[in-house]
């Protein structure tokens, strides 16, 4: 059902209405969270997530926060369905995106990641210039008008605050900007391909203070559109930024809730006891 | 024991320096070789005349080599036009869509196939390709042709550069970081647009080195050429007529008939020629490479 009011709107925004009209009418219509339910994901004969279930609320930042190996960036890559990339992984459960199971028999895969705007660990720009990096997903997904794709690139670099950084240069190879700009760049190549939640991956930990100073100011701006769920391995970030925190030890979520309650009133004990650094 | 130690590891330096600049000298030693066996025609005829002209007869004493130096280019023009479409393909679907499983039997495959004497492959032509021309392609443009031709040496010659192109390929998609391939797949980009825009394009000074490897590599196939191209002195003209390269002249008459005049000179200056547009064209490419990453550094 979900599908027909997409094709519903996909189809009226070509003969009548804007896209970003159609996107904000694409929202009203539809339920936009992520529901998890009975996630189960194997690597070969590890069981790596264990009975996952969970609801992921919308428009705000939830920032998954555990020690290095406790299934953080496989939980992650389970709402873009990267896994498929990898034959090794075995994944058994459900993913409700806007009411529709991600695993189920009929899914389109691309529609799926379209969805969801991947901030990597290193920031990886594509072999191309900074203009192409960030018009390549509109490209992809079939924007021609060179009108409307250059509108978009310049729109969401001024998103980002790397317009005025590289209007002159834009043309040129995307590796020569800092680490930093690399980053925002790559989150402008993101957004550009107009998702409706934002994955970031321990987005920061490859860059220095200001710059992430930079990215975390974005993320807060960013949640009023978008639903945004962040991996990441510093506590202090979690408490900047975050409106809601999960606790994932060992593949197992242990505690999940509101920013203030779970850093003020943890409730299970090995959440104090990771909170206190007993453990990391 | 320190003294000695620092003693030891300067001598390893020096000497392992030693050899390297000997095998350098190695390409100095035969260029300059090949050149002075070669430099009694080049003074007693005009070279732009040896490298221009087409009348080889050298019971009069005349010596043209462009049949020699355009069959040379047609031939191995012919085998990378056909190797390479072949070879990208191959190696994209092993590198981005095999299963593990596959590409393990398919690799070992490969580096057997490079690992075929050139007279088997040479055999192969002869026993298949010729007459398949001869036969069935031929017939359908021209009156008539003996099969052994430029396109048979071309296609043999593919054939054999296939698995050179494949391996070396092979090795420059592999090197393409999984976050880059994993960026363009995480926005909806099919597999095979992150292939065309990103692995393609992040790969193209590494097709082109594979590409000048294997061209190299065609210009001096001998054996597996000669037995398939005709051998006869002459302009082709079209792929369908039978061409004689500069490896082949020289496999098949050194040795012979040496007690003409200057025949033994000319024999060395196709060799030397063969030296020289190996060298130019490696030169060259390395030129285009640099030029390429200077301009596009992604």
């Amino acid at each position: 059902m979900i599908s027909t009011n997409q094709h519903l709107t996909s189809s009226t925004t070509n003969s009548f209405i804007g896209m970003n009209e159609a996107i904000t009418l694409k929202k009203l219509i539809t339920n936009q969270s992520i529901k998890i339910e009975n996630l189960d994901v194997y690597i070969e004969d590890q069981h790596i997530l264990k009975d996952i279930n969970l609801t992921i609320p919308e428009k705000s930042i939830t920032c998954i926060i555990g020690p290095s190996g406790c299934g953080k960036s496989t939980f992650l890559k389970t709402l873009n369905r990267m896994h498929d990339e990898s034959p090794e992984v075995k994944i058994s459960g459900k993913v409700f995106v806007d009411d529709e199971n991600i695993y189920g028999p009929h899914v389109n895969v691309i529609d799926t990641r379209k969805k969801m705007g991947l901030l990597a660990q290193r920031p990886c720009p594509l072999p191309m210039s900074i203009f192409e990096n960030v018009a390549y997903g509109p490209r992809i997904h079939g924007i021609k008008r060179r009108k409307a794709v250059n509108q978009t690139v310049i729109q969401y670099l001024q998103y980002v605050g790397l317009w005025d950084e590289v209007r002159d240069r834009v043309r040129t190879s995307a590796t020569r900007l800092s680490i930093g700009q690399q980053q925002r760049l790559c989150l402008a190549r993101g957004l550009a391909i107009e998702p409706e939640y934002i994955l970031g991956d321990e987005a920061t930990s490859a860059l220095d203070p200001l710059s992430t100073k930079k990215i975390e100011e974005l993320f807060v701006k960013l949640k009023e559109k978008y639903t945004i769920i962040l991996v990441t391995h510093t506590l202090r970030q979690a408490k900047r930024i975050a409106d809601h925190i999960i606790f994932m030890y060992m593949g197992k979520i242990i505690e999940a809730g509101p920013t203030e309650e779970f850093f003020n009133n943890p409730k299970k004990q090995l959440t104090k006891d990771y909170l206190s650094g007993s453990f990391s | 024991m320190r003294r000695l130690r620092a003693a030891k590891d300067k001598t390893a330096r020096y000497i392992m320096l030693g050899i390297a600049i000997f095998t350098i000298l190695f390409l100095l030693a035969i260029g300059l070789s090949l050149f002075f066996k070669a430099l009694p025609i080049i003074r007693e005829k005009n070279l732009w005349v040896l490298l221009t002209s087409a009348d080889w007869k050298p019971f009069k004493g005349k010596f043209g080599f462009l049949p020699f130096i355009l069959s040379t280019f047609y031939v191995s023009l012919i085998a990378i036009i056909i190797a390479l479409p072949f070879s990208i393909l191959t190696s994209i679907y092993l590198n981005s869509y095999a299963s593990k499983s596959v590409k393990r039997l398919f690799e070992p495959v490969v580096d057997l196939l490079s690992g075929i004497p050139p007279i088997i492959y040479g055999v192969w032509g002869t026993l298949t390709i010729v007459p398949l021309i001869a036969n069935k392609i031929a017939t359908k443009f021209v009156e008539y042709s003996t099969g052994y031709t430029v396109l048979a040496g071309g296609v043999v010659l593919a054939v054999m550069i296939i698995p050179l192109l494949i391996s070396i390929m092979v090795e420059v998609f592999r090197s393409i970081p999984k976050e880059m391939t994993d960026a363009s797949l995480s926005m909806g980009a099919t597999k095979w647009q992150t292939v065309k825009r990103v692995i393609l394009r992040k790969s193209v000074s590494g097709i082109i080195a594979a590409t000048v490897l294997a061209l190299s590599r065609a210009f001096g196939e001998t054996m597996a050429v000669l037995m398939v191209c005709g051998n006869i002195t002459q302009i082709p003209h079209s792929i369908f007529d039978a061409c004689y390269p500069l490896p082949a002249l020289i496999a098949n008459n050194y040795g012979e008939m040496l007690s003409m005049p200057n025949y033994e000179s000319a024999l060395m200056f196709s060799a030397f020629l063969l030296f020289i547009i190996v060298v130019l064209f490696n030169g060259l490419s390395r030129f285009t490479l640099n030029q390429i990453e200077r301009r596009y550094q992604f």
